[in-house]
Parts: C-alpha cells; structure tokens; sequence
C-alpha cells in the first residue's frame, strides 16, 4: 500500500469533495436510525433490506437507468414485505431469511447480465461512493436530509412506541403509522448506505455506531448524539483514509466503526465493574 | 378537603353499558353494566381467561366490545384519552434499554408529541414533581434494567398521572412484586385517590393486596360476573353461585383466600 504525497491528497480531497460530504450526512443518519434500529430489534432487517436493495441497483445498472432510484425502489420493497408481514419478531426473522439469499441471488443475477465495467459490478457489494456522479452524489444527500428531518419529527413518539409499546399504544401513539413511516425511512437510508458502502457493510452505519453508544450511556440524548458521532467518524475517517492509498473505503469505514465499538465495549465494562 | 371531595361530580367516571364480549363461540361475559364513580376503588377479580384484561383494554379504547358501550368521562372509550392514566404490570426491562426511570416518566409527559424533540423546561418541571409525588428521586437518574419491580412500578405510577388523570386504568400493578412493594405501590395508587378523586379500575388476580382500599368488586368467572362490596361478593353462596359448584371462602386476619374454583386458576389463593 503507497500513500499519495501531501500536494496529490489535497488534489484527490477536492475531488472527492462531495462524496465526503454525501458520506458525512449518511454518518449521521445511519447513526441516528441505527439507535431506532436496536431498539425495535431490527439489525438483521437492515441486512435483509439492503439485499434487495442491491437487487434493485443492479437491475438498474442492467436497464441503464438510475442506480439510486433502483436502489431506492429495492429497499422501499423489502422494507414494505417485512414491515407488512412480519410485525412479530419471529416471522419477521423467519421472511428476511427467506428474502435475503433470493435479493442477493437477483442481484448477482443482474450483474452477470450487465455487460459493463466489472468496476461497477462490485461497487454495489462493496461500496463504490468515489464512482457515484455528481448529481446522484445530490440525490444521495437530499435524501438524507429528508430521512433526518422526518426522524427529528417523530421521534418522540417512535421512542415511546420502541420503548414502551403498550403504554404508548395506551397513550394514542399511531403504532401501525409511525412502524410505516419508520421503515419507509430505513429502507431510503440503506438505499443511500448501499451506494456509499456497499450492499454487504450496509451494518456497519446502520448498527455498529448504535450498538456502540448504548455501551457507555442508557440517556436518551447522550446515545443518540454519541451514535451520530461514530457514525460519522466512521464514514467521513473512512474516506480520508482510503484515498491516500490505494485500497477501496468500505474496509477503512467498517475497521473504524468497529474500531469505536471495541473502545465503547471495554470502557463500558469498565464503568459497570466501577459503578 | 379538595374542591372535588366538597362538590363531588354526579356523573360517573367510567361506564359500561350491556356491555358483552366474547371469542369465537365462547362468550366472556355479557350484560355488563357498570358505573365508577369519581374516587370509587373497583377491583376486576377473575382467573385466567375470565376477560378481565379484555375489559380493560376496552376501557382502554384497545378492544371493541361485541355489543355494548364504554364511556369514559362520557365520551366513548378511545386511546389516546387525556384523561385516563395507564398502569400495566411490570415487565422485565432488556439490558441495554436506553431509558432512566427519569425518562419513562417523561414519556408519559410528552413521549405522544410530534415534532422536535425538544424537553421544555415545563417538561422536566412536570417530570420532577411526578418524581417527588411517587418518592422516587434517588433512583430516578439510574438505567431503568437496573431497579427493582417495586421501583420500576413507581416510576409506572408516576408516569401514567402525567395528564392528571380522571381515571386510573391498573393491570396487575403488582404482579411479581414483594409484599412490602406491592403495599407501597398500592397505597400509592390509593392516596391518588383519596386526594385528588381518581378513580381507580384494578385488574388484579390476587386482592389482598388492595382489599382495605377496594369500594367494589366485580369478580368475573365461567361466563357469568358479579359486582358488589368485598363483603357482599366474597362469600360461599355468592361465590359458589358464581362458579356453579360448591367453593368456599376463608378470611382470617385480612387476608381472604377462595377455595374450589373449578378453574386451573388460583386467583387470591395466596399463601400468606
């Protein structure tokens, strides 16, 4: 591995402007959703979403037209499927196992047919955000924002709902609506995650940072902050570090994010012997 | 004495009206009729299975009867209601919940609003005095899967008198919890009561906890219901009439036990 001289990097940084920024706005949203995703439980949906979203950006590369809408319309599908037919954790576990393997089989599928660059191919899997062009690299930062905004919404009433269904259901908090809403937006986070990351990692935004900031802190205000804050370290350290060398970012992003969760494991178990 | 106590109000809290429900071709209970009264203490006894906790959720706007009507504060029974505060019994708290006993309480303060989730200043001010109504201060700041049920349960009561409810709604409060807890938490819920005339509904499969506190009963079994005082209901004739078949009720020092229910139930057959 060779690492670029300082004049080249500051080169490559301006280059590669917007695809940090698109990643430290994914940071953040991932980081934030991601606290939802432990508490209703969701980590495996998150993987069985971002399968068929990868399906949907690879039948798009296919078709020549948008991969993010393709992705998008992948994940929006998934999202809808588990959100429908698995409102109990069992069956809902038991439908991603079975949507998985055939999202990913699509996919592959798509991708053998695709007659392009094998750059591209594995970009879906991996992570391929240097690629992404201009207005799609918008595309991924408008939704982002929007995903953001809606979760600041509703988010006390998702906390009640996550937290303390059958009082908050007591309450009048819309259970049904806001489980909806809640997946609509999961499924545009991993649809922005799978361009950034890759299909495969898509956890390691989506989850590690979460699981991370519940370690060291039970606040509802510390772990989410804590969350964004590793998630986007992660991202944004991911792609600073990847385009001095030579190696793809998706394994810098998730060594870093896994990085953070080791620290928060160790100084959280720390704290409990203390306490 | 409060305003309320002087000028009490006429119209009942709660009522049901030819109230029935059942599943499939097993009916629960029908031509329920029954009116709580502000500051009225009614307990809900039955075994499993009787629809006490059907009965609840019906009060609670979450079950729609088979025929019949539930109003609260004279308004159909429907979720969300201001007025009505909510106890359900306690539950084992996942490791890793990111919750204080601070912030149940507040969710039951503003865990039902849209928009930013911004914690107003009045927000916490609330969240502080329904700390200090329940004694819970100094626990209040710990991650809630690490207090105990009976605390856990005071920080349940606090947060279902977020609205200043008319009406408390209790599901096995005390469930699972020692006596000495489940004396404090009642008569939590009992002073309530008394000082600012809630009603209380206590679906409870074990009353001697509460029986000093209970006005009525309304003891729910093999399809059929009774209302009246502990002392009209509990009793071999009431109860045996009830049930169909010969059951007899014990009392000494307080406690009262039944014995012979049919049903695989053992509802205030408490070994004390």
């Amino acid at each position: 591995m060779t690492f670029v001289d300082p004049a080249t990097y500051l080169q490559l940084l301006g280059l590669v402007q917007n695809s940090i920024i698109a990643a430290a706005v994914l940071g953040i949203v991932g980081g934030l959703i991601g606290v939802f995703v432990m508490q209703r439980d969701m980590a495996f949906a998150v993987h069985g979403i971002s399968e068929l979203s990868f399906a949907g950006a690879a039948a798009a590369l296919l078709l020549g037209i948008n991969v993010v809408a393709g992705s998008i319309v992948g994940s929006l599908i998934a999202a809808a499927l588990i959100g429908v037919l698995g409102a109990k954790a069992r069956d809902r576990n038991s439908i991603i196992g079975v949507l998985m393997p055939f999202g990913l089989g699509l996919g592959i599928l798509f991708l053998a047919l695709y007659p392009g660059r094998s750059g591209n191919k594995f970009g879906l899997l991996t992570g391929q955000i240097i690629s992404v062009d201009l207005p799609q690299l918008g595309l991924l930062i408008a939704i982002s924002i929007v995903v953001l905004v809606s979760l600041l919404v509703v988010w006390r009433p998702l906390t009640f709902d996550s937290l303390d269904p059958e009082v908050a259901s007591a309450r009048g908090v819309p259970s049904r609506a806001l489980s909806f809403v809640f997946m609509t937006l999961l499924g545009l986070t991993v649809a922005v995650s799978v361009q950034i990351i890759g299909a495969l990692l898509v956890l390691a935004l989506l989850v590690t940072p979460a699981a991370a900031a519940l370690r060291v802190s039970s606040s509802p205000v510390l772990v989410p902050v804590l969350s964004m804050i590793f998630g986007f370290v992660s991202a944004v350290g991911g792609i600073l570090l990847a385009i001095g060398g030579s190696l793809p970012i998706s394994p810098y992003i998730t060594t870093i994010s896994f990085a953070i969760y080791l620290v928060c494991r160790l100084v959280g178990s720390r704290a409990k012997v203390a306490r | 004495m409060t305003p309320s106590e002087a000028l009490p109000d006429p119209a009942p809290v709660l009522s049901i009206r030819g109230g029935a429900l059942g599943f499939g071709d097993r009916a629960l209970w029908s031509g329920l009729d029954l009116d709580v009264s502000q500051g009225e203490f009614i307990a809900v006894l039955g075994g499993n299975g009787t629809g006490k906790t059907s009965l609840l959720r019906a009060m609670l706007g979450e079950q729609k009867l088979d025929s019949g009507e539930v109003l609260v504060d004279g308004h159909p029974a429907h979720r969300g209601h201001r007025r009505m505060g909510y106890i359900p019994q306690q539950k084992i708290v996942a490791p890793g919940t990111p919750l204080r006993g601070r912030d149940l309480v507040m969710l039951g303060v503003n865990g039902q609003r849209f928009g930013p989730p911004i914690t107003t200043r009045d927000d916490r001010a609330a969240v502080d005095a329904l700390l200090t109504a329940v004694g819970a201060e100094t626990f209040a700041d710990r991650p809630l899967g690490s207090l105990s049920g009976g605390e856990q349960q005071r920080l349940r009561v606090a947060q279902a008198l977020a609205d200043d409810p008319k009406l408390l709604l209790c599901d096995e409060p005390l469930m699972s919890l020692d006596l000495q807890h489940q004396r404090a938490v009642s008569e939590l819920i009992d002073r309530r009561r008394q000082q600012h005339g809630t009603a209380v509904v206590f679906v409870t499969h074990d009353i001697n906890p509460v029986l000093s506190m209970v006005d009525r009963v309304l003891y729910l079994a093999q399809g059929r219901f009774t209302i009246g005082t502990p002392d009209e209901v509990l009793r071999d004739d009431v109860l045996s009439r009830l049930y169909g078949t010969p059951v007899e009720v014990f009392r000494s020092r307080g406690r009262v036990v039944v014995v012979g229910a049919p049903e695989a139930e053992h509802h205030h057959e408490v070994i004390a």
